[in-house]
């Protein structure tokens, strides 16, 4: 069982207690919920770069120079 | 402007541990800040994490931007509040990430907000860097904070985090 590792400010004391099955739980569903996020991030970020790409060889066959494109960005 | 940082607590995981949590946090300072330094059980270079206050599960909302080996990008997120990172497993053995997280007026009874800044160590190409900033709109003071790997990895031992509290005088 996984654990979760408090310390109380008011003591400083630390205690080590596993998580409840609530917990657990969340955990997991947290994992999923972030799993999806990423996924959606990765696919944007993609589709940036993929777009920017493009663009850039739009200019490259309009005549720009390599510099040229990279002064506008 | 802050002139004065006590440490609260101090937390170091000695075994691996799914979070590592603050409690009965003293309403006696203007503003926190949490020093984190984790490495990850998820295997990958580097793993998401996420701060939970009062242990609430809704009503954050985050914005990050963040630099990834050679490329750039932002993300958006109701998930918990203030993305940061953590090495993560594959990353070059024993190196950590560092995060800080700073909370202010986390007494008042307004919604609360954190920015946090975080960077993952690794020996390669790719490594990870990011800045964040969220809001919880509980208007409740802050009395626990929990810091949990989003990947449902654990924090590997010598994981540790340390609270300040931070007074305008």
């Amino acid at each position: 069982m996984p654990t979760k590792l408090i310390v109380d400010c008011s003591t400083g004391l630390s205690t080590e207690v596993e998580l409840t099955a609530e917990e657990v739980a969340q955990r997991e569903a947290d994992a999923v919920t972030y799993a999806a996020q990423k996924a959606l991030d990765d696919a944007e970020a993609q589709a940036k770069a993929d777009a920017k790409a493009s663009a850039e060889a739009k200019l490259a066959a309009l005549g720009l120079t390599a510099d040229e494109i990279a002064a506008l960005n | 402007m802050a002139n004065t940082y006590t440490a609260i607590a101090t937390v170091t995981a000695t075994t691996s541990v799914a979070s590592l949590a603050f409690t009965s946090i003293p309403a006696t300072y203007t503003d926190l800040l949490l020093k984190i330094s984790t490495r990850s059980t998820y295997s990958a270079n580097f793993s998401r994490a996420r701060l939970q206050i009062n242990s609430l599960t809704t009503g954050y909302n985050n914005r990050l931007v963040y630099g990834q080996g050679t490329t750039t990008s932002s993300a958006s997120s109701t998930d918990y509040i203030t993305f940061f990172y953590s090495t993560g497993s594959t990353a070059t053995a024993s190196t950590f990430a560092n995060t800080e997280i700073y909370l202010p007026n986390y007494t008042s009874a307004n919604a609360k907000s954190a920015s946090s800044d975080s960077v993952t160590e690794n020996n390669a190409t790719e490594a990870f860097l990011a800045l964040a900033a969220g809001l919880q709109t509980s208007t409740a003071a802050i009395s626990s904070l929990t810091i949990t790997d989003a990947n449902a990895g654990d924090f590997v031992q010598y994981s540790t985090a340390t609270l300040y509290g931070i007074k305008n005088s």
